[in-house]
């Protein structure tokens, strides 16, 4: 049951073909027996998502139920929650239980989702590996030994294992799509303004953006229909009329215009990276879109720029937690200003003190000019260049992350290398523009690869039709970790079973395109095992 | 690059307390940051406007009516010390 897409898990709640009781039960079970080898989730609630479940069903007997009914979601625990722990994977908020529900929480539930549990997360979304969380660090599947990316690792990791068919992430810069990279699934950044941030614990207010994880481009527009649309709470909210996100999945990408920047493939790019992007791209080619080399020619300056507006806008927002007014408050302390320094001192790690204390600098009297309103000028320039850009294609595409997932404890000595991780996705956030990753094929280590694609503003469906049509044409997608870790087979090592076909992949031959609703090739792929492994109950 | 001293003012200012022994190595890493920060001060942006926000909004306005319900006390389960439905903090004023 967890093997199928969200879209699929969908058609089959409403052809009444399994309840959403059943697929919560199952979905449970599987965080039960291999979450403690992920660490995906810092909470799961099985008598609420149980309950939720059975009103979902009670819903859909009615005929009801929309596309997401009785679906098993997970939210990253950033999103409040009513009644749920909201730990931003914090010892500040170890504890914390939200008094109110997040507009994205409040979307998915009256869609009828059920929340199943709150995963884990880089500390106040700060970090490119999920190694900062109070929690303790996720752990990918395809590797244990590996990262699974960050700072939305826990959400990325828990779709990749399948215990969830759909998880909320947010990318400030790149904590959407470089997880999804690292862990083989897809996942969504959209444009700023286009789901509302009510709700949603603030890291750096001008760059944070809420998205989602899934198998396929189609889960991401069925999710991104539910979570996107104006809302008056959030003052940055953009008002447009809604959109079906899924309208233009049925089109072929011929004659569309894939700008490559020549900026994303240099020597920064690990080869095997740049084999399965290239490998995409020609499969893009292939399908009758024209490659257009652009130029990006302030994007060296994107990271240098982000870890001045970042920080700043961090040490504002995290000033609220000071003792006081929400969770955790030092054990001892002489007077007041004694309280808020050891509170903060002890409640929050490493990276989140390092970023108050850089942000704290740039907007100290006298650097203000030199460091933050230089940096926003600079900002400029690095969005408009995606605006020349944007003049001579519809999408760009390049890497997701210049490396497949790196070893535990790798980078975690050394800010500056964690910081490069997200060399190719944070000039998008600078700029306001929506991203997306789809697995692209597998690099070195057999670990996945994810093509990131780029849209203008507003231009989601664009960006989904391209991975969408992408993925009619290939498998990556489909692919799962497998091994003991994930609950079969019991007792073998893990690398025996992950034997991957080496990339760049290889075009299969030109599907009808079908339109989405048609069904989908059911035939999972599997040519590195022999036989079923019957962990599926298929 | 940042001195000791100006480790521990911005520590102060952040209201975080560094202990003695982890100023050194704080300021190393604060200066590894600044390195990369650096590579953006040199460029030259005479006449470019400041890009404070993602994308060019106005600011809305709404009705000058009540909106929010009164749920101070649903807030404040969350805090860490509070009685009669005030924060409490130690003393400042002697």
């Amino acid at each position: 049951m967890h093997d199928r897409p969200l879209a699929a898990l969908a058609a089959g709640l409403a052809a009444r073909e399994f309840s959403s009781e059943e697929l919560v039960r199952h979905q449970l079970d599987r965080i039960a027996r291999l979450d403690k080898g992920l660490n995906a989730f810092i909470t799961v609630d099985e008598e609420k998502a149980l309950a939720a479940a059975r009103a979902a069903d009670a819903r859909l007997a009615k005929g009801e139920g929309g596309p997401l009914a009785g679906i098993p979601i997970a939210h990253k625990d950033l999103f409040c929650a009513k009644g749920w722990k909201t730990t931003c994977g914090s010892k500040m908020l170890s504890d914390w239980i939200a008094p109110y529900d997040a507009h994205v929480v409040e979307r998915f539930a009256r869609e009828g989702a059920v929340l199943v549990g709150k995963t884990n997360m880089d500390e106040f979304a700060m970090g490119s590996s999920n190694e900062s969380s109070f929690f303790g660090p996720v752990r990918n599947p395809w590797d244990r030994s590996r990262v699974p990316g960050g700072s939305s690792g826990g959400s990325a990791a828990a779709v990749a294992a399948r215990l969830v068919p759909g998880a909320t992430g947010t990318d400030t810069g790149g904590s959407i799509r470089q997880p999804a990279s690292l862990c083989g699934v897809s996942g969504i950044r959209p444009t700023y303004g286009a789901v509302s941030r009510y709700g949603m614990v603030a890291f750096a207010s001008s760059l944070d953006q809420g998205g989602a994880f899934g198998e396929s481009a189609e889960d991401l527009a069925l999710m991104l229909n539910a979570m996107a649309g104006f809302d008056p709470r959030d003052s940055t909210s953009v008002e447009r009329p809604p959109e079906d996100y899924r309208r233009d999945l049925p089109k072929p990408v011929a004659g569309l215009r894939v700008g490559l920047p020549k900026e994303y493939f240099t020597k920064d790019l690990a080869p095997d990276v740049a084999a399965c992007v290239t490998g995409a791209i020609d499969e893009l080619k292939r399908q009758g879109a024209v490659p257009v080399e652009i130029s990006l020619p302030n994007q060296h300056l994107a990271v240098p720029v982000y870890y001045v507006i970042a920080p700043a806008e961090a040490s504002s927002n995290l000033s609220r937690f000071d003792g006081v007014r929400y969770g955790f408050r030092a054990p001892e302390y002489a007077d007041l200003n004694d309280l808020y320094r050891k509170t903060r001192a002890q409640g929050f790690g490493a990276e989140v003190k390092r970023r108050i204390l850089v942000g704290a600098y740039v907007l100290s009297h006298g650097y203000y000019d030199a460091y933050y309103l230089q940096a926003q000028k600079v900002r400029r320039l690095i969005a408009r260049d995606f605006t020349e850009a944007f003049k001579a294609c519809d999408v760009i595409a390049g890497p997701a992350a210049p490396t497949v997932a790196f070893p535990i404890g790798e980078k975690s000595d050394d800010p500056v290398q964690m910081y490069l991780e997200d060399l190719y996705t944070i000039s998008v956030n600078l700029a306001g523009l929506p991203g997306l990753s789809v697995p692209c094929g597998f690099g070195a280590h057999g670990l996945p690869v994810g093509l990131q694609l780029i849209g203008n503003y507003f231009d989601e469906a664009r960006m989904l039709q391209v991975a969408h049509r992408y993925q009619l044409a290939t498998d990556w997608h489909r692919r799962r970790p497998m091994g003991p870790n994930l609950g079969w087979p019991p007792g073998k090592s893990s690398s025996a079973w992950r034997r991957m076909r080496s990339c760049p992949p290889r075009p299969r031959s030109s599907p009808a395109h079908p339109p989405p609703s048609a069904p989908r090739p059911t035939r999972r792929p599997r040519p590195w095992i022999s036989r079923c492994p019957g962990c599926c109950r298929c | 690059m940042l001195t000791l001293e100006e480790v521990q003012a911005i520590a102060d200012l952040a209201r975080i307390e560094v202990p003695e022994g982890e100023i050194a190595a704080l300021q190393q890493q604060l200066n590894g940051i600044f390195g990369l920060i650096e590579q953006m001060r040199a460029v030259d942006t005479a006449g470019v406007e400041p890009m404070a926000h993602a994308i060019d909004l106005t600011q809305r306005l709404r009705e000058d009516a009540v909106t929010e319900e009164d749920r101070h006390a649903l807030y404040q389960e969350g805090a860490p010390q509070v009685e009669a439905g005030l924060y409490l903090v130690p003393k400042v004023i002697e």
